[in-house]
């Protein structure tokens, strides 16, 4: 008839799954600061641990979508919830991506910009760092949802303003620089943009289910 | 004979079954919470618990207001309030049993001359009017206090899943009782009078009458649930109750807990002990309650507009489903009496007696007892034997089903690959054929070119000779015409030579469906006339056609001139356009 026996389960594999991803955010923003400073050995550490975190947060949400499945639960809010863990993972799969192309492109990085490259990082992280605890909100206090969301979007636009600062800096200041590498740089500066881009769309969906969600 | 005429009441009660049980489980099954299976099960064990325990107060109310006497009179008037319900279902407009059978004893009551009791009348009206309010009333509350709960208690998603599965699964349990409660005098209330007074010995329990007519009409309407429940479940479900699950809890929770104020006897007393008025025991339209329920919810969440035309249905159903039934009754009842000769009514031209069910139950003291120990032991034994044997039956069956659908994959396998053998046979068949037509054309060509050559050697060779023979001729004459023997073997060759033979042939075989074409367009045509047009079809000059028609440019241009003709060229038209558009 009705079994209660996976919400359990289920409960605690979304638990996981956004642990996952906190630490997955939290490794790239420490990769990029071991690319920065050129510690190499550090951030190879860190480019397989958020692998093998991808690869993780990959399985549990098969299993949360076989169990949503098979016990039939949440039928209303089914294909909203795939889609949130869907959406996270990818900023999980953008991290991995970012630090990928660090390690096989080894962007050529002035010195002069590190700073500006680590507050882009922080930033873009922070983005992510404020959804987690939303999404976690959402599931039993869905009408704080929407306070809780201009953080995202405010951190989004930072980092926006962030990358715009860099590029800008990038293509008028810096003279001495290739046109390639300036290149180089922006493409760079968005991949980095890019997490906190990914951020404020699952912030959008999550928006979306509180209304459906508060009765 | 009374079960028979029994078969009016229990239409209404399949027709109230089929509608009814979705207001229910309308959104657990809608939105895939319960399967209708569980749902249909609770709905109808707890409909008909509720007809049989509590069904009986409302029946009382509903017999006040006429009490129909004659069994063939109650059967016409469960028929008509049937008919009206299921005449308003079938072009979508909202219908009520309960209005429905008021409107049919209206129209019992008008043929019969009994007197309608107004108050009953009055009563049962302010009822209808009340109940949606109430229905409101209590959704709104039960909605706040609901969202407070939820708000406090911050329950997890996940976990609030499955306890709204076994509040839906309660709730509508409590629902179908008190669906079963109150609206059972609407199915079996007008049957009242024309009970038999008998009692059912069933060996371990005993039932009166009035109780197994209550018992019959809730399996009534839990046939109906299980007939045709689905999809208006399905329907009611993505439809007007197409609300969150903790919604669907307020609404059921409010409908049913109007149903059940207007069905419990033991509230009602209790209310009176306590010295407030007396709770009418009156049956209340479920639909209407759950409108209610909705709107209820609509307003704590400051919904602006209510949807007048749900309202304006509401309405409607007062005015229009008690006046259909209404009429549809007496001309009914006059039809029944006049046609068939059957009594409508027991009572002539007397004020009619109003028997309640309490009095019906006193004439049991005179009671026939009715043994059922033995059909009852019976009917348990089947209940038992008939889902082992189904169990059995549909193992087998899944077996033999799995076993068919691997015999039907083996057997689409098998024919897919001689289907692809026969496809690659046919290939290789075509390909040796094309290849078999080349080699032939090949073998042809070589021959042709043997020929030839031998051809060229013997002509050459006899011109040599010829040659030969001219230079030993001393005579000039004889030279002379020698000479011109010679020149005329050397044109005789060139007429018949088998190259222009053999062009000939091939250009009639490629050509061979434009050939056709053209002789059947211009049966005119002579072959010569066709060989030339399809000359000029392939952009030969006039020059170049002359030797292969052995004739003389000139003469080439005269044969172009009469295929105009035949072909009925105009001036302007091209002949060369005119063949290759053929």
């Amino acid at each position: 008839m009705v079994k209660l026996s996976g919400s359990k389960k289920v409960i605690k594999l979304l638990e996981d799954f956004f642990d996952t991803v906190d630490q997955g955010v939290l490794v790239f923003k420490n990769g990029v600061n071991n690319y920065l400073y050129g510690n190499k050995e550090n951030f190879h550490d860190n480019l397989m641990n958020l692998v093998r975190l991808e690869n993780d947060a990959d399985l549990i949400k098969k299993e949360v979508e076989n169990l949503l499945y098979t016990r039939s639960l949440v039928p209303q809010f089914r294909g909203d919830l795939l889609k949130l863990l869907d959406d996270m993972d990818t900023i999980l799969d953008t991290v991995k991506e970012n630090l990928s192309q660090f390690d096989v492109e080894m962007p050529s990085i002035p010195v002069e910009l590190n700073q500006d490259f680590n507050k882009l990082t922080e930033l873009s992280v922070s983005a992510v760092e404020s959804l987690l605890p939303t999404v976690r909100a959402f599931f039993r206090t869905p009408d704080t949802v929407r306070d809780q969301l201009h953080r995202v979007y405010f951190f989004e636009k930072e980092t926006d303003k962030m990358a715009l600062a860099i590029k800008k800096k990038v293509f008028h200041e810096m003279t001495n620089l290739n046109l390639s590498e300036k290149f180089h740089l922006r493409y760079f500066t968005l991949h980095i943009e890019n997490v906190s881009d990914v951020a404020q769309k699952v912030a959008d969906l999550l928006s979306i289910m509180a209304i459906k969600r508060t009765i | 004979m009374f079960l028979f005429f029994l078969t009016g009441g229990l239409f209404l009660g399949w027709s109230l079954g089929s509608n009814d049980a979705a207001n229910i489980f309308g959104t657990a099954v809608g939105s895939k919470m319960l399967r209708f299976r569980t749902a249909a099960t609770i709905a109808s064990i707890f409909i008909i618990l509720g007809a049989v325990v509590q069904g009986s107060g409302t029946t009382e109310t509903l017999g006040k207001l006429g009490t129909v006497d004659a069994i063939a009179g109650a059967f016409t008037v469960a028929i008509c309030a049937a008919i009206t319900v299921f005449a308003f279902n079938r072009n979508k407009l909202p219908a009520s049993t309960t209005q429905a059978i008021v409107g049919s004893i209206i129209g019992w009551n008008l043929f019969t001359g009994n007197p309608t009791d107004y108050s009953t009348l009055t009563t049962i009206l302010s009822t209808w009017i009340v109940g949606p309010i109430l229905g409101i009333i209590f959704s709104a509350l039960l909605f706040i206090l609901t969202r407070w709960l939820l708000r406090k208690l911050q329950i997890h998603l996940i976990k609030l899943d499955g306890y709204i599965r076994w509040g839906l699964i309660i709730v509508g349990a409590f629902g179908a009782y008190s669906l079963g409660a109150n609206n059972i005098a609407n199915v079996v209330g007008v049957f009242i009078g024309s009970i038999p007074p008998i009692v059912v010995d069933f060996g371990l329990f005993q039932i009166t009458g009035i109780k197994l007519v209550f018992l019959l009409g809730g399996i009534s309407i839990a046939i109906g649930v299980f007939t045709y429940g689905s999809k208006v479940m399905e329907t009611v479900g993505r439809g007007i109750m197409n609300l969150t699950p903790e919604a669907a809890i307020v609404v059921v929770l409010a409908h049913s807990l109007v149903l059940f104020i207007f069905s419990s006897t033991s509230l009602s007393i209790l209310l009176e002990n306590i010295g407030l008025p007396r709770i009418p025991l009156v049956p209340v339209s479920s639909s209407q309650l759950v409108v209610g329920a909705i709107i209820g919810i609509g307003l704590v969440k400051g919904v602006q507009e209510l949807q007048l035309k749900t309202i304006g249905n509401i309405l409607l159903g007062w005015l229009l489903i008690p006046l259909v039934s209404c009429i549809l009754s007496f001309f009914a009842l006059f039809f029944i009496q006049n046609v068939f000769d059957l009594n409508v009514t027991g009572a002539t031209n007397e004020q009619l007696a109003i028997p309640s069910v309490t009095e019906v139950d006193v004439k049991l003291d005179v009671a026939n007892n009715l043994n059922l120990v033995y059909p009852f032991a019976f009917a348990i034994a089947i209940l038992v034997l008939v889902p082992i044997i189904y169990l059995i039956f549909r193992q087998r069956k899944s077996k033999i089903d799995a076993q068919n659908a691997l015999l039907k994959k083996q057997k689409e396998l098998i024919e897919a690959q001689s289907a692809l053998t026969e496809l690659e046979l046919r290939a290789m068949r075509l390909e040796n054929t094309s290849l078999a037509s080349k080699l032939e054309f090949k073998r042809n060509e070589l021959v042709n070119y043997a020929l030839n050559i031998i051809e060229q050697q013997n002509f050459l060779s006899s011109i040599l000779s010829s040659i030969n023979e001219i230079k030993k001729t001393k005579n000039d004459v004889e030279q002379s015409a020698k000479l011109d023997n010679l020149m005329m073997l050397i044109k005789q060759q060139m007429n018949n030579s088998d190259k222009v033979k053999v062009f000939n042939l091939e250009v009639d075989k490629i050509h061979r469906d434009f050939n056709q074409r053209l002789a059947t367009r211009y049966p005119d045509l002579t072959e010569s006339d066709r060989r030339l047009a399809i000359l000029i079809r392939l952009d030969f000059s006039s020059k170049e056609i002359a030797p292969l028609l052995n004739i003389s440019p000139k003469s080439v241009e005269i044969a172009r001139y009469r295929l105009r003709k035949k072909l009925e060229l105009k001036d302007r038209e091209n002949l060369t356009e005119f063949l290759k558009s053929l």
